[in-house]
């Protein structure tokens, strides 16, 4: 019975898909590149600061990258995206022009203590 | 033009219905039945009678019908084909001109198509199949309010489904209690929760009370975990004015969706509902109770398939759909047939999913498939699978019934479902390395452990009752 004080759930300060995982390694951040790029989307990068983060718009880093069909140039901006900006999250985008919708979006970058 | 003249009596049906030569038009809507005749009617004679009642015709002729065009304005049953394993049955192709039916109205093609004719002595038992909507009626229809891309963007949530809950027990919790379970799902990683459809506003829980206790409970949940979070609110009522008052209440508490079970309500108020929700910027999520007592029997009544493309007409973001592998009703091919005709842009014809017809809806917004009923985290490989991103996920008992409550139920469900789109992106099998991909997911997360023990046993094999004929 005393396992209910044990089992207690803390609500966790989320950021969608992917953030009930642990945070991704390159190498599955280069596996999900190379499923939007499979998808015939184009990826593109947005950072913000964590205490905008529920805003719809965040920063742009450059524009989407139209035609890329490399997966490492794509981690070679987000590396060069939080060397810039160390403090701001940064999200991976797939951009679906025939739905008009973003096929995936998920956070790779957390600022220390996020 | 020959000289008609007018021969009181009764005539043969066929004569003026069965036309086999005829090419059926663009702008023609076409309907496909299955009908069982009286024994001794020719089969051209049930078709043709199946076609005169369903349009133009009377059982006997009358001097009127010279004062009208009736060769333009008549059903025309074109085609007869054999139902595939079942010898007494046969399916009856009609079209119909576009001018029988008022501009932007499912209720008046389905009084039409399924009134009278349904009790017609001359035939044992009808189902209708499958209609073909023309682009010309389907631009007459307002549609779903926002539909799938609008809903993601104003939610934010992208690349995954989502994941829902219908709060339990469904009936008998008072308002604070119920706005307790919808946060602690809300808190623990869902996107929804749901009122159940038998929740309207009884005595003990009238509705203007959980639309404030859960809107707390809603915004409470959304600044803690910094993601949108909506609770369907049902605004089903016993009246339109009731509905909308509901409705407008929903709006002002700033509630991104409400809810409505479009059958037993009507297709009238659904349509004037999904016209205020397209208004108001308000998501509408569709329940589907009454459907099984019209879809099930598979001689008589109306197909599934035939009642969600008079939903996506009249209006809605989110229909229920069965899960296939839960604990409703629901053959897979046939479930893919109607998760295609709610969300996709064209439909070709394909026989093997129980589409009769090719159907273009010329860019309508699609809806969101909705699998809810007897599921829970074993069954999330293959619901991701069947369903694909763009449907809600729904784990009520599955969400509820974790040992250590709604919000560890709620986070086991979330990694379960991250864990396999994560895997499906990577390339994996879902269906064959589910259970390993959930276990491994389970290293990280203890809520995820103990719900996979908790319902590592349950199954439903029970066989279809409406199996695809063939």
């Amino acid at each position: 019975m005393n396992q209910q004080i044990s089992n207690d759930y803390r609500t966790k300060y989320t950021l969608e898909t992917f953030s009930f995982l642990p945070p991704l390694t390159s190498d599955e951040i280069y596996n999900q590149i190379v499923y939007i790029i499979n998808q015939g989307w184009t990826p593109a990068l947005e950072h913000e600061a964590p205490e905008s983060a529920s805003a719809h718009y965040w920063g742009m880093w450059k524009l989407p990258f139209f035609g890329m069909r490399d997966p490492n140039e794509v981690l070679q901006e987000i590396e060069a995206c939080r060397q810039q900006y160390p403090d701001h999250l940064i999200r991976v985008l797939g951009y679906d022009n025939y739905t008009q919708c973003q096929g995936h979006n998920f956070v790779v970058y957390r600022p220390r203590g996020m | 033009m020959a000289t008609q003249t007018f021969d009181a009596g009764v005539q043969d049906y066929k004569l003026t219905y069965w036309t086999p030569d005829y090419t059926p038009l663009d702008t023609d809507l076409l309907a496909c039945f299955k009908v069982v005749e009286q024994e001794g009617v020719p089969r051209e004679e049930a078709a043709a009678a199946v076609a005169a009642e369903s349009s133009t015709g009377t059982w006997t002729t009358v001097w009127t019908d010279l004062l009208s065009d009736m060769e333009y304005y008549k059903g025309r049953a074109y085609r007869i084909e054999d139902v595939p394993g079942d010898k007494e049955a046969f399916y009856v192709f009609i079209a119909y001109p576009l001018d029988l039916f008022e501009e932007g109205s499912v209720v008046n093609v389905l009084t039409s198509l399924v009134g009278n004719v349904f009790g017609f002595k001359a035939i044992r038992s009808l189902r209708l199949e499958d209609i073909r909507f023309p682009v010309a009626f389907v631009k007459t229809c307002m549609g779903p309010p926002s539909g799938i891309q609008v809903e993601r963007d104003k939610l934010n949530k992208y690349g995954r489904p989502m994941l829902g809950c219908t709060i339990k027990p469904k009936l008998g919790l008072s308002a604070k209690n119920y706005g307790r379970a919808v946060y602690e799902c809300l808190r623990g990683g869902l996107d929804f929760t749901k009122d159940d459809e038998n929740i309207n506003c009884q005595p003990f829980m009238r509705w203007r009370n959980r639309f404030e206790f859960v809107a707390e409970a809603v915004h409470k949940a959304q600044a803690e975990t910094g993601e949108v979070k909506g609770h369907y609110l049902n605004v089903t009522a016993a009246d339109a004015e009731a509905m909308i008052e509901r409705a407008e209440y929903a709006k002002e508490l700033g509630m991104p969706i409400i809810m409505h079970d479009f059958l037993t309500a009507g297709f009238t108020a659904n349509t004037s509902l999904a016209k205020w929700c397209r208004k108001n910027g308000v998501l509408l999520h569709i329940h589907r109770a009454m459907h099984a007592v019209i879809d099930r029997n598979p001689r008589h009544g109306i197909h599934f398939r035939v009642l969600v493309k008079c939903l996506r007409l009249s209006g809605g973001d989110h229909m229920h759909t069965g899960t296939v592998v839960g604990k409703l009703e629901g053959d897979r091919a046939s479930t893919l047939g109607f998760v295609d005709l709610l969300r996709e842009d064209f439909i070709p014809e394909d026989r093997a999913r129980g589409i009769f017809f090719d159907q273009d809806w010329a860019s309508m917004p699609g809806v969101f498939a909705v699998a809810s009923g007897g599921i829970h985290v074993w069954h999330m490989p293959a619901l991701l699978n069947i369903f694909g991103d763009d449907s809600v996920l729904q784990f009520g008992g599955g969400t509820q019934g974790h040992p250590d409550g709604n919000a560890a139920g709620a986070a086991a469900n979330r990694v379960a479902l991250e864990a396999c789109v994560k895997a499906r992106n990577e390339g994996r099998d879902l269906e064959r390395e589910g259970a390993d991909i959930l276990r491994e997911a389970a290293q990280h997360s203890k809520e995820l452990a103990v719900a996979l023990d908790t319902w590592k046993e349950i199954k439903f094999e029970f066989d279809t009752v409406d199996k695809l004929d063939g």
